[in-house]
């Protein structure tokens, strides 16, 4: 699968290292080229201080913990490769990544949205309580593990491509929802242990799932009318986002993965 | 399936003395594990033995001291290798395919180095202080330290200005070198947990929420609490974090090094569920790995996030427990950014593990504090971080030689639910604890009363200073920071040179 990243434009060598500019419309643009994420992260946090709304954020290589300590409504637009744990336990923004984000993305995030038109790594969403993750493309090993909800806060992350082994793992909750629109015909999601210790929440698989394929506490099934209508709303946004058709997406059958019991290991012990 | 007889006896035999017993039925009420019961047509109070723990709370209650509870004096046939223990647990098992859960900490006779290690007094040469007249300095910092402080003065005139131009990294000051475990609300219940606070609160220590999220009306405590993330990341939001005075990764606990928790979803009511912010009746599981960490540098890109969530204003402590490798590990987390760096030995407390693990994994926590002590010395990042240890302190004495082996401050659980109540009958995982302690059930909860326990732990935490005055001013010291690492104030008895060696000790007489 390959897709062409938007490019920054214009103001991609724009000054030197972490020099701020402004655009017409008073959008601030910061070049994170060459800065270090703590100073890079005291620069946004700054800028979000004196009252910007929206920031871009270009020639980012690698700067971790972006949209971390933010806890506003504000927009971030990443061009570049973000680095590890960009949204750990963020609460508020939304960020659109215009190129590949990197492991523990979403790590313990609470709410706001990060869309991310690439591919993402290892042990994406984890423990995630809220808020939506949207990737274009291929995610790695662990993601989706131990994501929790509560109430009203019900996490969802929407992957378009394919995952790696230990998708949904310990998973307690939240709905995830996997296209693989990178398989070519007839080829399945490879992934194995998916959903090992899953005890609630509800993972949504388009095209098939063998039962070789999940941990033993998982069951598979179709998902019912009110969840299809879900799924629904999750690819025509997906659509939206990242192109593509809605109704050829629906055109493949959905598998509804869901946890046995809310107690896998009720009866472990001796008491 | 047929039901099948149990081959168990009663661990503990009630005796009741008739002569006193005036019928009052207290016993019958106090008793979660219904052992006694009123029969009203004969006037006559039963036991039911099979279901006593030896918690002694009918015993504690009774107002007229008619019962005796005490261990079943019934034995089979002595045996040195096969002791009642391994026939009890080797029959539960028998009977239910489980794993043997139990409670609190390990109670088996591992080398207690305590109680080999003997403190110095001053005579003649060095006098010794009174600390009832004598000012005495028990304040700790907890934090990271410079490496060196640097000041710059801002005129060329004799007398100008001094500014210091060392950037200080955040520290928490506490009042006496003890601070409260890690006891999670779900595990503990909520009137535990705020006595727990209130005291911290009441006295200038500490008290750290465990791994199962922070009731809303406690965070009025904020100045005295540890926040700890765990694998299961309860109740972890920017909040939490940020309300909090220190923040700590929990990687291990010594009563259960390299397993996970479950706390089972009948535990999990409406309010724990709400604090855990997970669903009423589901499991709460721990896995037994943080999955984003799995090296020194995946630990230090978490004590980095944690540090951004929270501004770079406070603390980030990684708790361990002690094992084989502690020092190098200790080594790893210093240099991966923590400020403060937890190790908890194998007599560390647990509301549930599984008994197998409990009595044979980790190692005892003097060892571990001695050797990581001596390593981060060696290695001249000791002031890098404060070094706290847990695992079975029972008095002020153990306490004071922890801080002569090196550390900076001690944690304490079990002996802090001994003073509000516990008399380690280790079935806090059955949810039922006559004491009110280890339950979620109401009517046990309110059993304890949140301002007479403050009062018994800030009680406990006075006499305990006190002691430890008295014992530093008998050394001629007057600030626990010059005992700090000091091992020539202790002398060793009874012990093997490898283990003198392990502690960094001289035996006594030399």
């Amino acid at each position: 699968m390959t897709w062409e990243f938007a490019s920054p434009g214009a103001f991609a060598m724009a000054g030197p290292t972490g020099k701020i500019t402004y655009q017409p419309d008073g959008r601030a643009v910061v070049d994170a080229r060459g800065i270090y994420y703590r100073q890079l992260n005291e620069q946004l946090r700054q800028l979000v201080k004196t009252g910007a709304k929206e920031i871009d954020v270009i020639n980012v290589y690698g700067q971790r913990y972006l949209g971390t300590s933010i806890p506003e409504h504000v927009k971030l637009r990443i061009y570049g490769t973000p680095g590890n744990d960009m949204a750990f336990a963020m609460h508020g923004p939304e960020i659109e990544v215009f190129g590949n984000a990197q492991d523990g993305l979403g790590n313990t995030m609470d709410e706001g949205e990060v869309i991310v038109h690439g591919s993402a790594g290892d042990v994406l969403a984890m423990s995630m309580r809220g808020g939506s993750l949207w990737v274009k493309g291929n995610v790695g090993y662990r993601c989706g593990i131990h994501m929790k909800e509560y109430g009203d806060k019900v996490p969802l992350v929407v992957i378009g491509g394919s995952c790696q082994d230990f998708f949904g793992e310990y998973m307690a909750g939240g709905s995830v929802v996997l296209l693989g629109l990178g398989l070519a015909a007839g080829e399945t999601h490879k992934a194995a242990f998916m959903g090992t210790g899953m005890h609630a929440g509800r993972i949504f698989v388009r095209g098939t799932v063998d039962p070789g394929q999940v941990g033993k506490e998982v069951g598979l099934t179709e998902p019912d009318a009110a969840e299809l209508e879900q799924i629904r709303a999750a690819v025509r946004r997906y659509v939206e986002l990242f192109g593509g058709d809605e109704a050829e997406i629906m055109a493949t059958p959905f598998v509804k993965m869901y946890p046995k019991s809310l107690r896998p290991y009720g009866r472990l012990y001796a008491y | 399936m047929s039901v099948m007889k149990t081959h168990l006896w009663p661990e503990f035999i009630i005796e009741r003395n008739d002569d006193r017993c005036i019928r009052c039925e207290v016993c019958v009420n106090q008793c979660s594990f219904e052992v006694h019961s009123f029969d009203a047509t004969f006037n006559e109070v039963f036991a039911e033995d099979m279901n006593c723990v030896g918690c002694q709370r009918c015993q504690v209650f009774c107002p007229t001291h008619a019962l005796t509870i005490r261990p079943n004096p019934t034995q089979p046939r002595p045996n040195a290798n096969w002791r009642v223990e391994h026939l009890f647990d080797l029959k539960k098992q028998a009977e239910s395919g489980g794993i043997v859960l139990t409670g609190m900490g390990n109670d088996k006779p591992i080398s207690i180095y305590w109680d080999h290690l003997l403190l110095n007094a001053s005579q003649v040469t060095n006098p010794s202080i009174d600390p009832l007249r004598e000012p005495m300095e028990l304040r700790t910092y907890l934090g990271r330290k410079p490496d060196r402080v640097m000041f710059h003065r801002d005129s060329e005139l004799p007398g100008g200005p001094v500014v210091p131009v060392t950037q200080m990294t955040p520290l928490v000051p506490i009042e006496t070198p003890i601070i409260f475990s890690a006891m999670s609300y779900g595990a503990i219940s909520y009137n535990a947990q705020k006595s727990l606070m209130q005291a911290a609160a009441a006295f200038g220590t500490l008290a750290n929420t465990g791994e199962g999220g922070w009731p809303r009306e406690f965070r009025k405590f904020h100045d005295n609490v540890i926040v700890q993330v765990a694998s299961g990341r309860f109740g972890v939001d920017l909040e939490y974090l940020n309300d909090a005075k220190i923040v700590e990764i929990k990687l291990g606990q010594g009563a259960k090094p390299g397993i996970g928790g479950h706390l089972p979803g009948e535990k999990v009511t409406a309010d724990v569920s709400q604090t855990r912010m997970i669903p009423e009746g589901s499991d709460a599981l721990s896995p037994a790995p943080q999955h984003d960490i799995y090296s020194i540098e995946d630990l230090g890109m978490l004590i980095h996030a944690l540090k951004e969530a929270t501004r770079y204003e406070k603390p980030i402590s990684v708790k361990i427990a002690a094992v084989h490798n502690a020092p190098a590990i200790a080594s790893g987390m210093v240099r991966a950014g923590a400020d403060i760096i937890v190790l908890d030995g194998i007599r560390g407390g647990t509301g549930a593990a599984p008994k197998i693990i409990r009595d044979n994994v980790g190692i005892p926590i003097e060892l571990a504090l001695a050797q990581v002590d001596e390593r981060l010395r060696k290695e001249g990042i000791r002031q890098q971080a404060s070094l706290l240890v847990a695992g079975g302190f029972r008095n002020s004495g153990d306490v004071i030689k922890a801080i002569a082996l090196g550390a900076d401050a001690v944690y304490i659980g079990t002996a802090a639910f001994v003073a509000i109540g516990c008399t380690l009958c280790q079935k806090c995982y059955t949810g039922k604890c006559a004491w009110g302690i280890t339950t979620n059930r109401p009517d046990l909860v309110k059993r304890l009363n949140p301002d007479q326990c403050t009062e018994r732990l800030t009680n406990l935490l006075r006499a305990w200073s006190r002691e430890i005055k008295e014992m530093l001013g008998g050394m001629g010291i007057n600030s626990l920071e010059s005992l700090r690492g000091n091992r020539l104030h202790l002398r060793a008895v009874g012990l093997n040179q490898w283990e003198m060696d392990a502690l960094g000790v001289k035996g006594a007489g030399f």
